[in-house]
């Protein structure tokens, strides 16, 4: 085949067995047999792994010793060799454009049974292959540069680690969280397994960091409302809700709320599990960071209804930071990369209704109990009872809302072993007999299982049984008066009655009621559950499929600190590449318009990247190919068919289909 | 007039004829007929279900084929087993094409057949959900102020094919009674069986369910208990004598929910089968002590932790 | 003296492919799917009476410990209230699987002499298939007939109590098209449902 003025095309063709992968299911050396009689193919080869060093010499050498200009392998996915081949192609002296992979073990030998069928579809894949190549063209990639900045959604243990990795990297860091403080979770507790060592202060100081860094920008009481854009630059919107108070004038010195016309604390204070009470202007926790206060709109009357003698207002004259005039704003910055950590909530123990949570006021949720816990909880870590007893007898059930196909399939990973620090913690400072009643006990980590065993020691009862049920009706004289755990013990064999004082159940970890909202957003999948999906569970495990957007913590899937960080920490260093690379290699697949072009303007707000403009000069439209992402939605829309896109010429998508539907080889 | 199919049951028939006596005229008071499904036969109950899972299907399932030829909309049947029984059947051939088939051919030689059509439905249901508390509100004449009645579902109407309440924490019956003025009783035990199944024939256990029930009835002060199932009110009206001598008396009447309705509708009680209970059960309306707080029903509310604290059920 | 026994099961002791047997039933197919957590045994109220557990019943089945299983008293005192299968995890239908164990108990013959659930199960199926309704005092009086008639004297309060609110009755109840039911019945005398089938995997999940 010889095209006018231009040189002979010379096919170098190589069929990969990819082990047995292919092999066993297509005939390798009959394409190979089917290419050479294709008219153009100047060489065909077939080899047991083309992307070995060897099997990428053989390609150079070949280049070069048979002047091939045109280069085909017919292997794995494009996604996961084209950008070898390509090298390889460019290495033997070619613009690596010349080269065109066919796919024939997802798209044949992993798909079919039938080895004769196989063999054939693979030939006309590569009939069609080699009808295209011949009109490929020199391309050159571009480069677009990559904004050195990232967003990271979420003030959890995950937020706060990630951005401070890259904060210290040199990177400008924008970190959104929605509550009126950083922390999460962890801001919660007293201690952490299996250390035991105090969250606070393992936590504060970084808090404290993320507050004062100079590379970060700190967003509390905001939200992620918009994000466009791609990889490398994109623009996100910020809501800033009001809080009623400027952040930047406010001292946290509390005198409003002190003055606040409520004289007392009246409403649930929803950091302590409700446990306690709050007034409408607030710190959420005497750690919280920032240092400032919030009014709730929920609750303070002046903002509700506009007639409140304001005296924390009043209080507050000197600095002005009180400020009811606040509305919500919305700010845009402009990032590379985004990281989204926003975390779980717990199971919702109201939906199972056999352990009376909600009508039984001392059966309690774990997170409550943290606080209970807590030296700066309600009760200042005294464990009380809400009619302030102290229990002497405590159950804790385990996998609730967890490991159960009425609620949550999945384990939750986490709370076999926070309940063993709840129950060493009750132990310790109550002296209670302390049972769990497990399923499975799950201690897989470092120092876990040890912990177990030192429970063991310390005399925490272990009754291995799903609980059936909690009732305070009693049967026997010693339940009067009693919560009666109803459960089998299954390693003793016995289906026993146990009165408590106290139930604690160990919620489960799910996703964020918004998360779908939050997918969307950012553009992520969703796993069944409904948290968010990584690209690949083992190799990509806080990348998404969206390019340039990571994941980490609890968001991806219940976990517990340690992992959290090691997530968070990866998922920085891999924004950390992108940033550093400072460019981003973007394929030549860009849009170009014909002279044919009429101005109709037709595909302008088609283009999602808002690529295309009319020129004033010609009155046609020019698409800016640094804008453009080659979605080939403006190519196919064009009424005239004035828009050609490289790498998907009419030229070489007809040859291509000529090719798939010429008449099949005899093999 | 509203029309529903209506399948009795054979206790409707026998021991829990006062049941069938109160259903009637109260939901006739309310607008709604039943009419009975001609020459029905027994569902199987759940004896059948132990001897032949087929059969016992094919015994249902002419039940549902005369349900669907009246042509009324729903089926209603008041007697927990039968409702078990029919919605179970109703499952297992929507589930199993082999059973459904099997079926088919054996009401195809009666000239019958089943095209799975026609919901079946308790009256507890239809009461709070078709015709609505507020109806039944407007129609009480006679409060039943200051009764103290514990609410009992019993097993099998919950449990496991009833979508139209809570199977572990049922609360129809709950607000119904509430409507009625009575003051209801928060139970625990509402869903817990009566052992009415095995009393006949394994005395001990099938007692002892019982007896759990009505001694925690007394025990938090119950005038009476108001059940949605024949079986049920047999189990807990029948044996007070044997319970009496094995572990002690716990004397508490037993009625179905619909003669407690009768009474508030100002229904004469003759008329609501009343004096068939062998507890007997009598309440002058009208006669009552003063209003007293009503406790709710054992349904949380939405829980805010701060408002569940001391609470009114924090005793 | 104490009574020395060995408990050690041996392969022998068991009847291979029972447990698969019991799970190609519709209706009983989860039970592959047991954690053995013992929530059904927690729930149950007749499980403070029974020498397997509900749980360990299940797992009896599931060894093809058939012999232990189909003699055991528990799937005689399950009183069919669904407790375990409304708050078992795994969705297993508990219930079902009692009752196919109690079927297959009774076709197999292995209950004790004279004992009144098979009986009751029997009179009862007798009863309305032959008269298409079920009388229930007539009922309880050839169940005692069969089992234990002197309990029959012990029963005189009950019987009057009930015959003087008018629950008592000696006339059989009847449905009019009795011969339509005996040829409904007769036509899956030879149908056994454990060879029918299984019903579509989309069904599989879900009790409710
Ligand atoms: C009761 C209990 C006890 C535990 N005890 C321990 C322990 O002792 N040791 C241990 O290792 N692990 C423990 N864990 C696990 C631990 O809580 C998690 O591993 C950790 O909190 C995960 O951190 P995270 O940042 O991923 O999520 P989170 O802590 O949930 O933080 C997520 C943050 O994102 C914010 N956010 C959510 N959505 C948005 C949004 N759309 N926009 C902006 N911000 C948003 C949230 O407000 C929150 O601040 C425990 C868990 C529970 C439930
Ligand atoms: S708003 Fe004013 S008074 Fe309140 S904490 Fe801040 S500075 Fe202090
Ligand atoms: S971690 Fe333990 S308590 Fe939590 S779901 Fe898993 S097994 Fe259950
Ligand atoms: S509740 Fe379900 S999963 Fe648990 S032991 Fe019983 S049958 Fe098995
Ligand atoms: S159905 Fe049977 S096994 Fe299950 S809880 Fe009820 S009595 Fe127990």
């Amino acid at each position: 085949m010889k095209r006018n003025g231009e040189p002979e095309i010379r096919v170098g063709f190589y069929v990969c067995h990819c082990g047995h992968n292919i092999a066993n299911t297509v005939d390798c050396a009959a394409v190979a047999r089917y290419a050479a009689t294709l008219p153009g193919v100047a060489l065909a080869r077939d080899y047991k792994y083309m992307c070995s060093d060897p099997g990428q010499e053989l390609l150079r050498q070949d280049i070069q010793e048979h002047r091939l200009n045109r280069i085909i392998v017919a292997s794995c996915s494009p996604l996961l060799h084209e950008h070898t081949f390509r090298e390889a192609t460019r290495k033997g002296g070619l613009n690596p454009f010349f080269f065109h992979m066919v796919n024939i073990r997802e798209h044949a030998a992993w798909v079919h049974t039938d080895r004769r069928e196989a063999t054939a579809k693979a030939q006309a894949l590569v009939h069609a292959a080699v009808r295209r190549v011949a009109h490929h063209q020199a391309l050159q990639t571009k480069r677009a540069p990559i904004h050195p900045a990232v967003l990271v959604v979420g003030g959890g243990i995950a937020g706060i680690h990630a951005a401070l990795t890259l904060a210290d990297a040199g990177k400008q860091v924008f970190l959104v969280e929605r509550e009126p403080s950083l922390g999460g979770h962890m801001a919660r507790f007293d201690k952490t397994f299996p250390t035991l060592d105090c969250a606070a202060c393992i936590l504060t100081p970084k808090m404290s960091r993320v507050g004062s860094h100079p590379h970060i920008t700190l967003w509390t009481y905001a939200e992620v409302a918009k994000v466009e854009g791609y990889v490398g630059n994109y623009e996100v919107t910020v809501r800033h809700k009001p809080r009623y108070v400027d952040a930047s004038r406010c001292v946290g010195c509390q005198d409003c709320i002190k003055a606040c016309i409520y004289k007392e604390p009246k409403f649930p204070d929803t950091f302590n599990a409700g446990l306690s009470k709050r007034k409408p202007v607030y710190l959420p926790f005497p750690q919280a960071t920032p240092q400032v206060v919030v009014i709730d709109p929920e609750t303070c009357i002046q903002v509700k209804t506009g007639k409140c003698k304001q005296t924390c207002l009043e209080a507050c004259v000197d600095r002005r930071a009180i400020d009811f005039t606040q509305r919500e704003t919305l700010e845009r910055v402009t990032v590379g990369a985004i990281i989204v950590a926003t975390g779980f909530k717990t199971f919702d123990a109201s939906r199972a209704p056999a352990y009376g949570y909600g009508v039984y006021p001392n059966v309690y949720t774990a997170l409550e109990v943290e606080r209970l816990v807590n030296a700066s909880g309600p009760t200042g870590g005294a464990i009380v009872l809400r009619d302030g007893r102290q229990p002497e007898r405590v159950g804790i059930i385990h996998c609730v809302g967890s490991r159960d196909e009425k609620t949550n399939r999945w384990c939750s990973r986490v709370c076999c072993m926070y309940a063993l620090k709840l129950a060493h913690l009750i132990k310790e400072r109550t002296g209670a007999e302390v049972f769990n009643f497990y399923i499975d006990l799950r201690t897989p980590g470092k120092g876990y299982d040890e912990f177990y065993g030192q429970l063991l020691e310390e005399g925490v009862q272990f009754i291995r049984g799903r609980v059936g049920e909690v009732t305070d009706w009693a049967f026997m004289p010693e339940e009067e008066g009693h919560l009666v755990i109803r459960v089998e013990d299954t390693l003793a064999g016995y289906v026993r009655r146990i009165p408590v004082d106290m139930v604690v159940l160990a919620v489960g970890l799910e996703p964020q009621a918004d998360a779908q909202a939050v997918r969307r957003l950012f553009n992520m999948s969703c796993g069944g559950e409904g948290f968010f999906l990584e690209r690949h569970p083992k190799l990509a495990p806080v990348n998404t499929f969206t390019e340039g957007v990571f994941l980490a913590g609890c968001c991806q899937g219940p976990k517990d600190i340690p992992d959290t960080v090691a997530q968070a920490g990866a998922a920085a260093a891999e924004a950390l590449v992108l940033l550093d690379r400072g460019y981003l290699e973007q394929e030549p697949n860009t849009a170009f318009v014909l002279e044919d072009c009429s101005g109709c303007k037709s595909c302008l707000p088609l283009c999602p990247y808002r690529a295309i403009t009319i020129a004033p000069e010609t009155e046609r439209a020019v698409i800016n190919e640094a804008l453009c992402k080659g979605c080939g939605t403006c190519v196919a829309s064009c009424p005239s068919g004035s828009i050609g896109q490289n790498l998907f010429t009419d030229q070489e998508l007809f040859s291509e289909i000529e090719g798939l539907l010429a008449p099949a080889a005899a093999t | 007039m509203t029309t529903f199919a209506y399948y009795p049951g054979c206790s409707l028939k026998g021991t829990g004829r006062a049941y069938e006596e109160s259903l009637l005229p109260v939901l006739a008071a309310l607008g709604i007929k039943l009419e009975e499904l001609a020459d029905w036969n027994c569902c199987g109950a759940t004896a059948y279900m132990a001897v032949d899972e087929v059969k016992a299907c094919v015994m249902a399932s002419r039940n549902l084929a005369l349900a669907e030829q009246l042509g009324h909309r729903e089926l209603v049947t008041p007697c927990s087993a039968c409702y078990l029984v029919l919605n179970k059947t109703k499952q297992y051939l929507g589930e199993s094409r082999a059973v459904a088939q099997v079926v088919q051919r054996a009401l195809g030689l009666v000239g019958l057949s089943y095209q799975g059509n026609v919901p079946v439905r308790h009256p507890l249901d239809l009461l709070v959900n078709v015709v609505g508390l507020p109806a039944i509100k407007e129609r009480v004449r006679d409060p039943l102020t200051g009764l103290k009645v514990v609410p009992y579902y019993g097993c099998q109407l919950v449990r496991p094919y009833a979508t139209f309440d809570d199977q572990d924490r049922p609360t129809s019956m709950d607000r119904l009674l509430g409507v009625l003025g009575a003051t209801v009783v928060p139970y625990p035990l509402k869903t817990r069986c009566c052992g009415g199944s095995l009393t006949g024939t394994l005395p001990e256990p099938g007692l002892h369910c019982a007896y759990i029930l009505l001694k925690e009835a007394v025990k938090r002060g119950a005038e009476v208990i108001a059940t949605v199932c024949p079986l049920c009110q047999f189990n807990l009206d029948a044996y007070h004598h044997k319970i009496a001598a094995k572990w002690g008396p716990v004397r508490v009447p037993t009625v179905y929910f619909t003669q407690l309705m009768g009474l508030a509708f100002g229904l004469p009680a003759r008329q609501l089968g009343l004096h068939r209970g062998l507890v007997p059960f009598a309440f002058e309306a009208g006669a009552r002590r003063p209003e007293r707080e009503v406790v709710p029903p054992d349904r949380p509310p939405p829980a805010t932790p701060a408002c569940r604290a001391g609470g009114p059920l924090a005793s | 003296m104490i009574e020395i026994k060995r408990t050690i099961k041996y392969e022998t002791d068991r009847v291979k492919g029972f447990g698969r047997e019991v799970m190609s039933v519709p209706g009983c197919e989860q039970l592959e799917q047991c954690i053995q957590c013992g929530t059904c045994s927690g729930v149950c109220p007749l499980s403070i009476y029974m020498d397997h557990s509900p749980r360990q019943v299940m797992a009896l089945t599931r060894s093809d410990f058939k012999r232990e299983v189909l003699s055991s008293v528990t799937i005689w005192l399950c009183a069919s209230c669904y407790a375990c299968a409304a708050e078992c995890p795994r969705h297993i239908r508990i219930t079902d699987i009692m009752y196919e164990l109690k079927q297959r108990a009774i076709q197999e013959g292995v209950y004790p002499r004279r004992f009144p659930i098979p009986v009751l199960a029997r009179e009862f199926t007798r009863m309305a298939q032959h008269w298409g309704r079920i009388t229930e005092s007539l009922l309880v009086l050839r169940l005692l007939w069969r089992t234990n008639w002197l309990e029959a004297f012990g029963m005189w309060r009950l019987g009057l109590g009930l015959w003087r609110t008018g629950r008592f009755s000696l006339r059989h109840e009847s449905i009019r098209q009795r011969a339509d039911l005996t040829r409904m019945m007769a036509s899956v005398d030879d149908v056994v449902i454990g060879a029918l089938p299984p019903p579509a995997a989309n069904h599989r999940r879900g009790a409710r």
